[in-house]
């Protein structure tokens, strides 16, 4: 029998990887796709719950994420065009304009 | 084992072996079409527990639109990772290490016995076929002004990606 | 009327999307008209409402206006958040001043702005800044009014940072977005506390439940309290988060008079004032109000002293008079202190109107180079002294009732409660004096003596004028509502406001109290001594820069103590300090902190060692002159301590990164552990 907890350690083992990705990978790209990862991860709880609770809203709230992520998707990819165009780089640490 | 479990082990393993690719391969190619294994996996996994809607949109939004963008900004970018560079931040053995300890808590968190509820009440709903209409109610009745400004929020990120992005063109 | 209440905020939206979003395709005439008609409709509409409420339903009982139903939240506990407006006697008071003085601060930017760049981003701006501040002191639950506090917050950034092609401005807008965020956190975990402890978040639900049972939330009532003055603490510009507010001057004049002095500042009062029943279940959270009030108000006021920018002046003074609100708050007289909120409203709205006057005749803000003003600009010279006279606490004038009767509500306390009190009596003397001195010291430099700047200074024009003539009325007559007990007594005139938001602290068994009774001839003292106060520090201010035209004792005075006028003119260094440490890593770059990519443990090494060079040096300063050693030892012991964090700010996001997963993890490790 698959329950909620089958989903829930498949969502954190998904949501590890994705942070491990976001900690240790340096192309910008990539730690987007990373964080994209991440909020799979956190679909899949919601709907675990969600089918759990036998409540629609989990579902709701995973719409509202996705259109979180493809908004983040647009702007992120902007941001890193326009990096790439004015630093010839997407390499987290070459980019540090917040070096104190 | 039943057919469900048999799926659910299958699509799993897909989406975790999607996963892995992303943070382990060089290019962010190959991370993107890594991702899409995951995205697919977990789309259906989402069919797995009876959201058929959300399945459909998690390939329609995720596969076909995000990905999209994703293999656009790849080509615009142009940018090949050379083989000799570190692929991988110095920090990442504690990297990984925090990330399973980050993992491992949450799981911990989310299994607590105060989050514990009664087991399968879905799935009655689920035998009923389909709850995409059940959804429509939820999203259109309770959450419509929500729904109405995620509208406005795709219209600001759009409009902001394309300033970002065409930031510094000299014309 | 009381059910158009939602119209209220709403013309303020409405104007500023007409105007946003044409942009600058809108004529500016077009502009001044939506953008103040907007804020007169609010006006007339909330006064309107007002009245009504109190014909129909009089000011015990509170009007709720509900809309929809904005969250319903399907948790353990149903915790349905409505988007409903509240009309009871605190934001009834709020409501009316603010639409008022924004009104009039509307009126006045027509003319300031006139010839500036970006006039209808301007008014956009300033429209969605009334809007939001509307929203939060009519929200009828904790959750809307953080809506409108985080609105009143991204207007102030936007407005600060409104010359954003200048760095100062940019950077002032970052500042005071950053360190309100600080506040706004705290803020937001007592909202979590009262959502998980009361199960509601609606004002009338949560405060009735404390009220039926005080004794079963005295614990957790003192945790919300204190986390509430957290952003009470970030918004208002209180210790140690006031840094903020001198550098948001950088904004245009009417910004400074409208959300950096009238109407913004004064929401973590509100906020205290809303939620006095938490603040009172817990004595320490009242002292930790009363103390970081009285500190500030002094300290700020210090830092006044020596200023030359005008707007600096007014901009310290500001927090000096904001912690004056908080020390009687602290005491548990609310009333007082949405007194002194309301009166104070009028005069430093007058003061910023009337300092943009003289910037806009004179071309600069630094009072060296005003002087002599009092002859060429009339109307702004006795709007400008009479909100002096009210900001010093000369009698008849506004500020002189409310800054008595916070005096006074202290001087009780201290008789009735606790003894320790009576040193913040003093510490709020002293400021009084103080804020006489500074004030006139402005006011003799500016408007008396021989005009030293470029150029020939004229009157500003009519749009300008008639507002700071109504503020300069206002700044006369307002403090009337609120007389005192004994004044009142003799002349038969009720104290109008006291008796307005009494329904604001109902006595409970259990709680502090909230009205203190003094003796009649106790009374008589304390008035006669803060009148005394207040002159004295106006005569000061007339021997140092009036009778003496060439100021020679002033002069004097700083060159005997070079250093003491050094660091109370450089406000003690805090911004130093604190660029140094916190902001200095997002702002400042250093090459030093490339060492920190190679590895932790050289830092640690580094920072071991230059903290046992730094012990030793200390200890040698403190050889020297004891007031210059300590001076000199803050200053240093600050660029140490910002060495030492700088390297924490590698720029490298993966860093970032990895201590936010670390916190998240340990955060919730904890948790578990705990459990």
């Amino acid at each position: 029998m698959i329950t909620a907890t089958h989903y829930l350690v498949l969502s954190a083992c998904l949501f590890g990887i994705g942070a491990v990705g976001v900690m240790v990978r340096k192309n910008l790209i990539t730690l987007l796709l990373s964080i994209e990862l991440m909020l799979n991860a956190v679909n899949l709880n919601l709907i675990a719950f969600s089918h759990q609770w036998g409540d629609m809203l989990g579902q709701v709230f995973a719409i509202f994420v996705m259109a979180v992520a493809a908004g983040e998707a647009a702007i992120g990819l902007g941001i890193i065009t326009a990096i790439y165009r004015n630093r010839g780089t997407v390499e987290a640490d070459q980019v540090r304009g917040m070096e104190g | 084992m039943t057919v469900h479990a048999l799926f659910f082990y299958l699509f799993a393993a897909l989406a975790l072996l999607g996963a892995v690719g992303v943070v382990a391969l060089r290019q962010p190619i190959q991370g993107a079409v890594s991702l899409l294994l995951t995205l697919l996996s977990v789309a259906a996994l989402f069919l797995l527990r009876g959201a058929e809607f959300l399945a459909a949109a998690q390939i329609v939004i995720y596969a076909g639109g995000i990905l999209a963008i994703f293999l656009f900004a790849i080509m615009f970018v142009a940018y090949r990772e050379e083989e000799k560079r570190r692929r991988w931040h110095p920090q990442w053995p504690a990297a990984v290490v925090l990330g399973l300890g980050l993992a491992a808590t949450l799981l911990a968190f989310l299994l607590r016995p105060a989050l514990g509820v009664p087991a399968g009440l879905g799935a009655a709903q689920a035998a009923a076929g389909g709850n995409t209409e059940a959804l429509a109610e939820v999203l259109f009745r309770t959450y419509l002004v929500p729904f109405e400004v995620i509208s406005l929020f795709l219209i600001v990120a759009m409009v902001g990606g394309i300033l970002m992005a065409s930031w510094g063109v000299k014309r | 009327m009381k059910e158009y209440i939602y119209l209220v905020p709403l013309f303020p939206l409405l104007g500023f999307l007409l105007i946003g979003f044409t942009w600058s395709r809108m004529p500016r005439k077009w502009v001044s008209i939506i953008g103040c008609t907007s804020v007169g409709l609010s006006t007339v509409l909330g006064f309107g409402a007002i009245i009504d409420w109190l014909l129909t339903m009089g000011s015990h009982h509170p009007f709720v206006k509900t809309l929809y139903v904005w969250l319903p939240l399907k948790t353990a506990v149903p915790l349905d958040i409505p988007f409903a407006f509240q009309l009871d006697a605190l934001s009834a008071l709020m409501v009316a001043f603010v639409t008022f003085v924004g009104f009039w601060i509307h009126i006045y930017s027509m003319g300031y702005m006139a010839h500036e760049e970006g006039y209808n981003r301007f008014f956009a701006y300033l429209n969605l800044f009334m809007f939001a501040m509307l929203t939060l002191v009519l929200a009828d639950n904790f959750l809307l009014m953080f809506v409108g506090w985080e609105g009143v917050g991204l207007c102030s950034y936007l407005l600060i940072g409104f010359y954003y092609q200048e760095k100062w401005p940019a950077d002032s807008g970052k500042k005071a977005f950053i360190v309100n965020r600080i506040g706004d956190f705290g803020f937001l975990v007592g909202i979590f506390f009262i959502a998980t402890h009361f199960g509601t978040l609606r004002y009338e639900e949560v405060f009735a439940k404390l009220q039926a049972d005080p004794g079963a939330y005295l614990g957790v009532a003192g945790i919300i309290a204190l986390c509430l003055f957290v952003g009470a603490t970030g918004k208002s510009a209180q210790l140690p988060l006031y840094v903020w507010l001198p550098d948001a001057m950088a904004g245009p004049t009417p910004v400074s008079a409208l959300i950096h002095a009238a109407t913004m500042v004064t929401a973590g009062v509100y906020m205290v004032a809303r939620c006095n029943l938490f603040f009172r279940a817990s004595p320490t959270a009242m002292a930790v109000v009363a103390v970081v009030g009285a500190l500030t108000a002094l300290f700020a006021a210090s830092m006044g002293l020596a200023q030359t920018d005008i707007k600096k002046v007014l901009a310290y003074s500001t927090i000096s008079q904001l912690g004056y609100m908080f020390l009687a708050a602290g005491v548990g007289a609310y009333a007082v202190a949405m007194f002194h909120v309301f009166t104070h409203a009028f005069f430093k709205a007058c003061l910023f109107l009337g300092s943009g006057s003289l910037i806009h005749a004179c071309h600069t803000n630094d009072i060296f180079e005003m002087g002599g003003l009092k002859k060429v600009m009339k109307t702004t010279h006795w709007t400008f002294l009479f909100s002096t006279l009210a900001i010093a606490g000369i009698p008849i004038w506004a500020g002189f009732f409310s800054k008595d009767a916070i005096l006074a509500s202290v001087f009780a306390f201290a008789q009735h409660h606790h003894g320790w009190a009576y040193l913040l009596y003093g510490l709020a003397a002293v400021t009084a004096f103080m804020t006489a001195f500074y004030m006139f010291r402005l006011y003799f430099i500016v408007f008396h003596g021989e005009y030293r700047g470029h150029g020939h200074p004229h009157e500003s024009p009519r749009s300008m004028t008639l507002p700071l003539q109504v503020l300069g009325i206002g700044s006369l007559l307002v403090g009337l509502v609120g007389v005192p007990a004994v004044i009142s007594h003799l002349f038969h005139v009720p104290n109008v406001i006291e008796k307005f938001l009494h329904p604001l602290t109902p006595e409970v068994e259990g709680l502090a109290e909230t009205t203190f009774h003094l003796s009649d001839s106790m009374e008589w003292i304390l008035i006669f001594g803060s009148i005394l106060i207040a002159c004295g520090g106006i005569a000061l201010a007339w021997w140092l820069y009036k009778a003496d035209p060439e100021w020679k004792r002033i002069k004097a005075f700083t060159a005997a103590f070079p250093r003491l006028h050094k660091t109370v003119f450089n406000k003690y260094y805090v911004d130093e300090f604190y660029d140094a440490t916190a902001v200095g890593g997002t702002i400042k770059l250093s090459k030093a902190s490339a060492a920190f990519d190679q590895g932790v443990i050289d830092g640690t090494v580094n920072g071991m060692r230059h903290a046992t060079v730094g012990t030793s040096l200390l200890s040698g300063f403190f050889d020297l002159r004891v007031v210059d050693g300590a001076v000199n030892g803050l200053a240093w012991l600050n660029k140490f301590c910002g060495d030492l964090f700088r390297r924490v700010q590698t720029g490298v996001v993966q860093n970032y990164v990895f201590v936010f997963a670390l916190g998240v993890f340990l955060s919730l490790g904890l948790y578990l552990l705990l459990k």
